[in-house]
């Protein structure tokens, strides 16, 4: 392609703006590979010092944060597809008493800010004897507001499906779970992945719900777990670096190869309709 | 048409195993009253009791004296006669303000000459693009981490940068006067990629033969863009505006992490005052009722929003 004059202040603009975005995050892997004593007076880390990622490794709690995190965004991730995806195809196939009552509720439920219902969540959950445990952190957000955004945008994707494959099930005898379960939700390969994206990046992002229901740092997820770094250790940058780039770098790359995928799954919550 | 060929009654005389398929079709839709309510019963049964239970009951909570240790006492509407008069709210709901109208306003206009400037086809252009969504993707704490870091008083990546220059760099995140504008920046890069791509999707959805036209008539740039593409992209701009602006009035984490709503209250924001009079002070039944003013004050911004929305959007598909 043949670069013209105007394009050249375009570079110019977009490369300094380029910068300034991944800069921080250069800066975080170049500070997480310094000496101690060197870390706020250079720029490229000289000896580099490998040791830091040994001695963050072997940090036992940021480990088990990090375990946690990701099971708890397994977990979380899975329990919204099956029983969004459940609800979104009798919404969108099956006609029953008080289906648009239902749904109307559910999707009002997305208006609703977490902060309102944290307050009695909290005196419930602790009644149930479930604080600091990963329980609120698994059901909340199943049944919260990302779970009800599930429900709808699984709604949208299987009224899409034409009707003919399900008459074609219903001859062969299928009932209603076996049509779900077998024809419908492989099907919804697509729509199920970028969802999977989205709740699970959200859910790894998600900080008030584990500052308000976990107080040990052992059952902490990494956002609070890295928020609480700073404070214990104090001026262990180098340390506190090597853990928030551990922290990154798997969804980077995860990014760099499904780019596409990855920019549908979060530009979703925007995207309604 | 499709229809008509499935349908029986349609296709001429019953074939003989009709009947046993007709039998079979209405088992299979027989109850859907009660299969409808099995599929969505787990959701459904979840909501009602993780959040129109505590919904109702966080109303209810907002009526009551709650202090950690005794019981509820029911005050009527005490509580909300409480925050008009708290100094620290009115404060708190000015720095909401504050951090919104400044946060909004940047975000959008950067994610809108963005995508302007990666629209055309350049070499490299998937790079730009690249580079500027991968904050989107680092974790909000760790980027509000690595912030307090770079802004750091003395050794803070950015004031030596700024002494490079012999600039003596002020300690942003301790400054009264600096530590909210600094929030917004941190928090305007997070996110502007974001919003960026949305405006490129709709930039893209344009009619070329829109452009072509406005071209014929010989149209400048300038008009083009105000008479053409802005009306164009509208309703994205209004969806974005109100996503950004109901994360603006929300913002914690960031709060949380960088300046804990410091120095003094210069950046105490209405979640942050919230999570501190509920699992600080423990004031249940004042916190309910604060987080009660948060959500109308949503809805009155969301419902200006959508108002506004009818008024100026022409296009829309």
């Amino acid at each position: 392609m043949r670069i013209k004059g105007s394009h050249v202040i375009k570079y110019i603009i977009l490369s300094i703006i380029s910068l300034l975005m991944i800069i921080p995050l250069i800066w975080m892997m170049l500070t997480s590979l310094k000496e101690p004593a060197r870390v706020f007076t250079q720029f490229f880390p000289w000896p580099i010092r490998w040791e830091n990622y040994v001695e963050v490794l072997a940090n036992t709690v940021f480990l088990r944060q990090y375990l946690n995190s990701i099971y708890i965004g397994i977990v979380v991730t899975v329990g919204t597809i099956i029983f969004s995806s459940m609800a979104g195809y009798a919404f969108a196939r099956l006609n029953f008493f008080g289906r648009d009552f239902a749904f109307l509720l559910l999707l009002s439920m997305m208006m609703i800010p977490p902060e309102v219902t944290i307050i009695p969540l909290f005196l419930f959950m602790r009644e149930l004897g479930w604080i600091n445990t990963h329980i609120p952190l698994i059901l909340l957000p199943i049944f919260g507001a990302p779970g009800a955004f599930g429900v709808f945008l699984m709604r949208q994707f299987f009224l899409t499906i034409p009707k003919e494959l399900e008459e074609a099930a219903k001859i062969d005898g299928c009932s209603r779970w076996k049509v779900y379960w077998r024809l419908m939700l492989p099907l919804a390969v697509p729509a199920i992945s970028t969802l999977t994206i989205f709740t699970f990046l959200q859910n790894w992002d998600e900080f008030l719900n584990p500052l308000i229901f976990i107080n040990s740092r052992e059952l902490m997820t990494l956002p609070v777990g890295l928020s609480l770094f700073t404070d214990e250790t104090g001026t262990a940058w180098h340390h506190l670096m090597g853990a928030t780039t551990l922290a990154t770098i798997p969804l980077l790359i995860i990014f760099f190869f499904a780019q596409k995928k990855f920019i549908e799954g979060m530009t979703l919550g925007s995207v309604k309709e | 048409m499709k229809q008509a060929a499935n349908n029986p009654r349609l296709t001429g005389p019953e074939p003989h195993g009709m009947v046993k398929f007709k039998q079979r079709k209405k088992a299979f839709s027989g109850n859907e009253n009660l299969t409808g309510w099995l599929f969505i019963s787990p959701m459904f049964i979840g909501f009602l009791i993780f959040m129109l239970g505590p919904l109702i009951y966080a109303f209810y909570m907002s009526f009551l004296e709650w202090p950690l240790l005794g019981d509820a006492r029911f005050i009527g509407l005490n509580n909300y006669q409480n925050i008009i008069n708290d100094q620290e709210f009115r404060i708190v709901l000015k720095n909401t303000f504050i951090f919104t109208a400044g946060l909004v306003p940047l975000n959008l206009m950067l994610a809108l000459g963005l995508a302007l400037l990666l629209k055309e086809k350049m070499a490299g252009i998937g790079l730009f693009r690249t580079a500027i969504f991968v904050p989107v993707v680092t974790s909000l704490v760790v980027w509000a981490i690595i912030w307090k870091y770079m802004l750091a008083p003395e050794s803070g990546f950015i004031n030596q940068l700024l002494g490079l220059f012999g600039i003596q760099g002020p300690a942003w995140l301790l400054d009264n006067r600096l530590a909210m504008p600094s929030v917004i920046i941190v928090s305007v890069l997070k996110n502007v990629g974001l919003n960026m791509i949305l405006f490129l999707t709709a930039l893209q959805q344009v009619p070329h033969s829109l452009y072509e036209a406005a071209a014929l008539d010989g149209a400048k740039r300038w008009r083009t863009f105000w008479h053409i593409t802005f009306p164009m992209i509208m309703p994205t701009v209004f969806m974005t505006m109100i996503i950004t602006t109901i994360g603006a009035m929300k913002i914690f984490a960031q709060i949380y992490v960088m300046t804990r709503g410091g120095p003094g209250t210069s950046t105490k924001v209405l979640v942050y005052y919230i999570w501190e009079k509920a699992f600080r002070h423990f004031e249940m039944g004042y916190a309910a009722a604060l987080a009660f003013v948060l959500f109308f004050i949503l809805l009155v911004f969301t419902l200006i929003l959508w108002q506004l929305r009818k008024r100026w959007v022409f296009h829309e598909n």
